[in-house]
């Protein structure tokens, strides 16, 4: 029988299916931050048990991090005993960490797949919802509670009930201009902030397979948002010429090996999901949201919706709540909205070529008087490659700031944050209420509009873009 | 795990769908180290007015919904961040059940590992009960797991359903790593048929 690439990897990782209970699911992968962790070890401590496997498990400190200078003492002690914590117990646990002054240090879901270690054909946990990220590789990932986080650790297993599967179908190619970032925005947009729920979603089709890796990642990483368990895409030669002589990839004997298995990860064809969504790639723009979730969101040509307009009573009081709160009058166009920050990086756009992306709109502009920038590369190695290619330069030329690399203002758990009543325009994933700082407020974009947007002062079509 | 079987209690109104996790246990909170004590922060933002003082008209500062211990809420709820933080601080708040017409994976989950019942009851029974709470002083409702059934003693009555091995599991406070432990030589055989490179 067909079958989709959801179900290959879940039939090649069930330890054990038993009647009347979720399978045993093992885990191939399991990446640990300083934020989720600490009840998970000290759990472990309580009852007396070990990590099971120490080599299938990787660490690293990124929620927390100052993205300032990083020779100074965290300021924040209790962020700094967080991640004291965590340099403990990897320690006591021998668990491989990649702390805040190792080369290899960033944003977990950014250095995952950039050392090598999310290959096709895995199972992937974190402790952190945007797991799903590394489904770009033909991997199944997703995210996890502190409770499973410390199951993980002592099992290398997760009961897991088997989700529903969701095909989503691109047609035709994305418009210029038009990025990765829009691709995953149009469809919640679409389907809403739970049409995915319970669900594991393939992206497939002619604008999915013409992203890079990056872009894959992006629109695999904002799978969450639409509420899925999961998002991934089938690999192909472009995964595996990623993958190539990265730090913990196959490597000599093994290569051929690897290969020939991540070839069998793709749904056969006639393999039947739960549910079909067709998303018309020729026809989305750049967007930004308007609102306080992911969901509220409309392409650059609108104008703010009118809640008026909203079609049930529980939208129009979201959407009324959600304006206040984004201080934003209905029919106010989307180009007249002024902005005061710009927020480039998180785990969603903060690789080489997001940055590249958002440095070729920023080269030879001057950020404009009335707006903050800061680009956050989402690791060590992106921040080194980005300053060997001169866009550090770029982007400081034009008046932004350049950080150390980390989550960042992304949840503003480190001083990066938004002030009260300051608008942003963020490359991040979420635009909750508060989420870069009390009474902030938060538009999501791609990197090539926040970039605009930092130069002009407010949002710009950046298919109108004059490149210099 | 505290087990749960029966529980009855004053029900609070949280009109609002799509509540992420960021507003039930916002980031500033989430540096301790320690599983409890997050019950003070529970929505710390919309509970508090940026001087410290309790807002006034946030539902849960409503004196009348003092003592809570069930909560009526819209779809979608716990959605965003996977912190464990969330469920954390309703159950320090003393929550021990949230009824509402859908709640996002991660967030169902993490209650289920926490003692913290969620109840997916249709839209239309959602609202009956949150005008019934809002409408009568001092609303209870009864929650019994064993017959997965929610009553109030005015003539409201519906049942739900839960997932047999997830109703065990709360019912008994079932400790799901010890579960899996059983199975320590079926997990090393798997181990053994791995591919070679995948370490
Ligand atoms: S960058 Fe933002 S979304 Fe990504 S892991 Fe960090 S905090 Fe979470």
């Amino acid at each position: 029988m067909p079958t989709t690439l959801f179900e290959k990897l879940w039939n090649t990782h069930v330890v054990r299916e038993q009647v009347g209970r979720p399978s045993l699911l093992y885990i191939d992968l399991h990446l640990v931050h300083e934020v989720t962790s600490p009840q998970a070890f000290s759990g472990l401590r309580t009852s007396g048990r070990g990590v099971r496997r120490p080599d299938l498990t990787f660490a690293t400190a990124d929620h927390n991090v100052p993205t300032t200078n990083r020779a100074l003492p965290i300021a924040d002690p209790i962020a700094a005993t967080q991640i004291e914590t965590l340099r403990q117990n990897c320690r006591e646990f021998n668990i491989q960490l990649f702390d805040i002054n190792s080369a290899e240090q960033g944003i977990v879901h950014v250095i995952g797949p950039e050392l090598g270690l999310t290959q096709p054909g895995m199972t992937v946990v974190c402790g952190d919802s945007h797991t799903s990220t590394h489904g770009a590789f033909g991997a199944l990932a997703f995210g996890i509670g502190t409770s499973e986080v410390e199951h993980v650790l002592a099992t290398q297993c997760l009961p897991q009930t088997k989700p529903r599967t969701m095909l989503i179908e691109t047609q035709g190619a994305l418009p210029e201009g038009v990025s990765a970032k829009d691709l995953a925005l149009g469809i919640i947009g679409q389907i809403g902030t739970d049409g995915a729920t319970g669900h594991v979603i393939e992206y497939a089709g002619e604008a999915v397979r013409s992203l890079s890796m990056e872009g894959r990642m992006t629109l695999c990483n904002m799978s969450i948002e639409a509420g899925a368990r999961a998002g991934m895409i089938a690999p192909d030669e472009l995964t595996v010429r990623y993958l190539q002589g990265k730090q913990f990839a196959p490597k000599d004997g093994n290569l051929d090996a690897a290969l020939s298995y991540w070839q069998t990860f793709k749904t056969d064809p006639g393999a039947i999901f739960d549910q079909v969504v067709e998303i018309d790639a020729n026809t989305l723009e750049p967007f930004v949201t308007w609102g306080t979730s992911p969901g509220m969101v409309v392409g650059i040509s609108g104008n703010v919706p009118d809640p008026r307009e909203a079609l049930t009573a529980a939208d129009r009081g979201s959407a009324e709540r959600a304006l206040e709160y984004m201080a934003l009058a209905p029919h106010t166009s989307i180009e007249d909205i002024h902005i005061d920050r710009v927020f480039i990086g998180s785990c969603t756009n903060a690789r080489i070529e997001d940055l590249r992306a958002a440095a070729r709109v920023v080269n030879g502009y001057r950020i404009s008087g009335s707006v903050k920038g800061m680009v956050v590369p989402g690791s060590q190695n992106v921040k080194r490659a980005a300053e060997a290619e001169g866009i550090d330069q770029i982007f400081r030329e034009a008046g932004f700031e350049w950080r150390e690399a980390g989550c960042s203002m992304c949840l503003g758990m480190n001083p990066d944050i938004l002030n009260a009543g300051e608008r942003c325009a963020s490359t991040s994933n979420r635009n909750f209420e508060g989420r870069q700082g009390r009474g902030g407020r938060t538009h999501l974009v791609s990197p090539m509009m926040a970039a605009a947007a930092a130069i002009t002062g407010h949002f710009t079509d950046v298919r109108k873009w004059q490149f210099k | 795990m505290v087990p749960f079987r029966n529980h009855t209690g004053r029900v609070a109104l949280l009109d609002r769908s799509d509540v992420d996790t960021d507003q039930i246990i916002p980031k500033q909170f989430l540096k301790r180290i320690e599983r409890t004590g997050f019950g003070e922060f529970l929505f710390y933002d919309w509970r508090y007015l940026p001087d410290g003082e309790l807002n006034p008209s946030f539902a849960l500062n409503d004196p009348r919904n003092r003592g809570a211990s069930i909560l009526v809420t819209g779809k979608n709820f716990g959605c965003g961040s996977s912190r464990e933080h969330a469920p954390w601080a309703l159950a320090d708040f003393g929550f021990r059940t949230i009824i509402a017409p859908s709640f996002a994976d991660i967030f169902a989950n993490n209650c289920l590992k926490n003692g913290l019942l969620t109840i997916v009851l249709p839209e239309m029974q959602v609202a009956e009960l949150g005008q019934r709470a809002q409408e009568n002083e001092d609303y209870q409702l009864t929650v019994n797991l064993e017959e997965c059934t929610v009553t109030d003693s005015r003539g409201f009555s519906a049942a739900f359903s839960i997932d047999d091995f997830q109703r065990k599991c709360l019912l008994e406070g079932l400790d799901d790593i010890g579960l899996t432990l059983q199975h320590e030589a079926q997990i090393s055989v798997f181990e053994s048929q791995r591919p070679a490179w995948i370490r």
